[in-house]
């Protein structure tokens, strides 16, 4: 599940990696991999489209092409450009109403009933508000028995009287504030967005409660119609937020994008399991990880980086800066890059990464082959002629062809620095 | 009615939608040219059929369309048509219903939410309407949500079926074996035992579910006739995945997909039908006991596009 996904990115940062100098075509041909990406974690097709029109500006303003590391810089903005929507609103309940109404509309099935209960115990635990359950919910078979038996569970009255769903939301009114309840939670029947009468009856609903939150329950593993069903309900209701359910699965939760994209209406709660303890706050880089998949991938970036020796880097980055980057640099990288542990080992990490070759022993003899140079040859490689290197290929238990190669990547290295100077710690081109 | 015509209303408004879409493709005059297969991509991804499957119908369509030298855009409408025809056809089936006096047996499965305790009762109707099967019993397997029980409890009485059941917390698979062996016993036509809805990664649950196959196997002395998988039609891509491990943990037999009188378009099975070779055995088109489909290939991709 995860590999194909994290295989895509991954091929996008080695891809662009391997490259010297990027064109705008190489970007383009990375954010389409992220496109697919997105795509596949069920975001909507013409969000994905402006998101990747986005990303393309931030990128080519912030120069990526120029850099070292694209494919980690676009991985970057992207998680950063998903961050910034999924957070860019606050998302606390608003509760200064009294009592404050909260009605939870949504699909049918999406978790608005167990929701209720979970936002009841949150606000009574955490709050220390008195709260109210209102079962408007008329349609569903035994549809106030699974609100009354969550209630019961946790202690808290629920209000069922009414022939009408309209009737049970208002006589739940007139109760909370004859008996001084803070907050009255209201569970309304599933119902599809299209459904005129019902969508009409919510309406009225709403008019005749003034909730403070009217939250769109919507379950994570909601495909393509996400869009539409969140711009929907919003037109009709003027939603306060969104609640995305059961991210205790595998869904990647692109529809969460998708409805922040289109309504602007933040995503405040999230469930994670059946149980009514089972609410978490929403936390936008999280989820951006997940829609990515990429979790693993930030990590893995930040563990090379904090075991990457920050004195050495900045005392070549001004060896770079001085055109003196020698053979000398570069085993010193080259130690850096194992000192990170058997690369093989943190590719593991990534799912789907495991066949990417990364010949180890080839740093192994590149390094050989340096050891087996003399300080001077190490400082001016010109110097080395057929001799010197046949010497050097003996010494280091390899070919004269290896030794050769060695020279034109490291000339390759030191090409690439120039054009970068000081940008950023660079990395040694290895692999193919 | 026509079977057809009441597929196209409960699909009305997905259709609707798609007009538009549609409309821009289909102007006369318009041509096969990169633009164009770029719309037919966005509204294969838009019903859902995922990046991957949409790729190679629309290469296998750009094939077709340079094989037969097509080029009118609603021919080529017609040719992706057909393609979608060809991939959905094999996964047509009917259900497995016992003909040797035995009581047919129904393992209800999927993730939360999804329809299966509604679809019992559909299946119960179906049975009932369309069978003529007389005696059929509910086992009432969902034993951890609140009010599950008597949810099925109210299907149960609505289309006349008994109910087993026990507490609240029991274990599932003793309420299966009981009603397995009530099912024997009285001779039954038709048992459907309801599953708790859980999702498809959590160990447990899924070592829950094999248990309660299992069980039941045992005391039957055979498989169950269907384990069916019921699936949200709303679901995007998680479908998939959805039905991969469930059918590694009890071998589905069929899918009912569910919710397609909303405006999702269920793409999502194509890709299961391809991959995972399984059948779709009905559709569920509304909460109601009658709100139950036949899966019709033609039918449906028509009522799509
Ligand atoms: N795994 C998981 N299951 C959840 C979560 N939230 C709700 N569920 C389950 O999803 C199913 C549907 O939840 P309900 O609360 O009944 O949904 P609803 O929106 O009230 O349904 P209708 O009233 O029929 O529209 C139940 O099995 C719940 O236990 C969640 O965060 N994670
Ligand atoms: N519109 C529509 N709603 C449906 C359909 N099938 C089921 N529902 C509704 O979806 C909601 C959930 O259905 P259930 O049958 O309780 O689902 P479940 O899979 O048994 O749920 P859990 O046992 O909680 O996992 C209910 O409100 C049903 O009325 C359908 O085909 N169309
Ligand atoms: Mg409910
Ligand atoms: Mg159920």
């Amino acid at each position: 599940m995860f590999s194909a996904l994290t295989e895509k990115l991954n091929s996008v940062l080695t891809q662009l990696r391997r490259r010297g100098a990027l064109t705008e075509r190489d970007l383009d041909e990375g954010l389409r991999q992220v496109r697919l990406v997105l795509l596949e974690a069920d975001v909507h097709y013409k969000v994905v489209k402006k998101f990747i029109d986005d990303v393309k500006q931030k990128a080519l303003g912030a120069q990526i092409l120029e850099s070292l590391t694209p494919g980690q810089q676009i991985v970057k903005i992207v998680r950063d450009e998903l961050v910034q929507i999924l957070g860019g609103t606050r998302a606390d309940l608003h509760l200064t109403q009294w009592p404050a109404v909260i009605l939870l509309v949504g699909l049918q099935g999406s978790g608005k009933t167990t929701m209720a209960g979970k936002l009841a115990k949150y606000l009574a635990e955490r709050e220390q508000k008195r709260v109210l359950l209102a079962a408007a919910d008329l349609q569903r078979p035994a549809a106030i028995e699974q609100l009354r038996q969550l209630g019961a569970k946790l202690g808290y009255p629920v209000y069922a009287q009414g022939r009408t769903p309209l009737e049970v939301a208002e006589g739940a009114l007139q109760e909370a504030r004859k008996s001084s309840f803070d907050v009255l939670v209201v569970d309304t029947a599933g119902r599809l967005h299209i459904d005129e009468e019902l969508m009409s009856e919510l309406q009225e609903m709403k008019q005749r409660l003034q909730p403070a939150e009217t939250l769109l329950v919507v379950d994570a593993m909601t495909g393509q119609e996400a869009v539409t069903i969140a711009q929907t309900f919003d037109q009709r209701l003027k939603l306060t937020g969104i609640i995305l359910t059961k991210l205790d699965g595998d869904a990647r939760g692109g529809a969460a994008l998708s409805m922040v994209t289109i309504t602007g209406r933040p995503i405040k709660f999230v469930g994670v399991g059946e149980k009514l303890e089972d609410l978490e706050v929403f936390h936008p880089d999280r989820m951006a990880e997940r829609i990515l998949g990429m979790g693993d991938i930030l990590s893995l970036i930040e563990e090379a980086e904090a075991r990457v020796d920050a004195k050495k880097a900045e005392e070549f980055i001004k060896k770079i800066q001085r055109e003196s980057f020698t053979l000398e640099d570069f085993r010193e990288q080259i130690q850096q890059l194992r000192r990170m542990g058997p690369i093989t080992k943190l590719l593991e990490k990534i799912p789907g990464m495991q066949k990417i070759e990364v010949d180890e022993r080839a740093l192994v003899r590149v390094e050989a082959i340096i050891n087996s140079m003399t300080p001077e040859e190490r400082r001016r490689p010109e110097i080395l002629d057929a001799k010197r290197k046949r010497r050097i290929a003996l010494g280091s238990g390899t070919h004269v062809s290896e030794v050769n190669k060695l020279l034109k990547r490291f000339d390759e290295a030191k090409k690439m620095m120039k054009q970068l100077k000081g940008k950023r710690f660079p990395q040694i081109p290895f692999g193919r | 009615m026509s079977w057809l015509q009441r597929l196209k209303d409960g699909l009305k408004k997905t259709k609707e939608q798609l007009v538009g879409q549609l409309a821009q493709v289909l102007q006369p005059g318009r041509r096969l040219d990169d633009a164009l297969l770029a719309q037919l991509e966005e509204i294969l991804i838009t019903a859902d059929v995922g990046v991957e499957a949409t790729t190679e119908i629309v290469q296998a369509l750009k094939a077709r369309a340079a094989a037969r030298g097509v080029q009118d855009s609603s021919a080529v409408m017609e040719l992706l048509k057909e393609i979608l025809k060809e991939r959905l056809r094999p996964a047509e089936g009917a259900l497995h219903l016992r003909s040797d006096g035995q009581p047919t047996v129904f393992l209800i499965l999927g993730v939360n939410g999804s329809g299966k305790t509604t679809t019992i009762a559909k299946l119960a109707q179906h049975l009932k309407d369309d069978f003529g099967k007389r005696k059929i019993i509910f086992a009432a397997g969902d034993t951890f949500r609140a009010a599950a029980v008597e949810q099925l409890g109210i299907w149960a009485e609505r289309v006349g079926a008994q109910l087993v059941h026990h507490k609240t917390g029991s274990d599932p698979s003793a309420v299966a074996f009981e009603a397995v062996e009530r099912a024997l016993r009285e001779g039954a036509d038709a048992l459907f035992i309801d599953t708790a809805g859980r999702l498809h990664t959590k160990h447990n649950l899924m070592e829950e579910l094999k248990k309660i196959n299992r069980v039941v196997e045992k005391r039957l002395g055979r498989a169950m006739d269907e384990r069916l998988l019921i699936l949200d039609g709303t679901t995007g891509q998680n479908a998939i995945s959805q039905a991969k491990l469930f059918h590694e943990a009890v071998s589905v037999t069929g899918i009912v997909v569910t919710k397609l009188d909303g405006t999702a378009k269920g793409g999502s099975i194509l890709q299961i039908a391809s991959a995972l070779k399984l059948p779709i055995k009905l559709i569920g088109v509304g909460e109601r006991a009658d709100d139950l489909r036949e899966f019709k290939a033609d039918e449906f991709v028509e009522a799509l596009l």
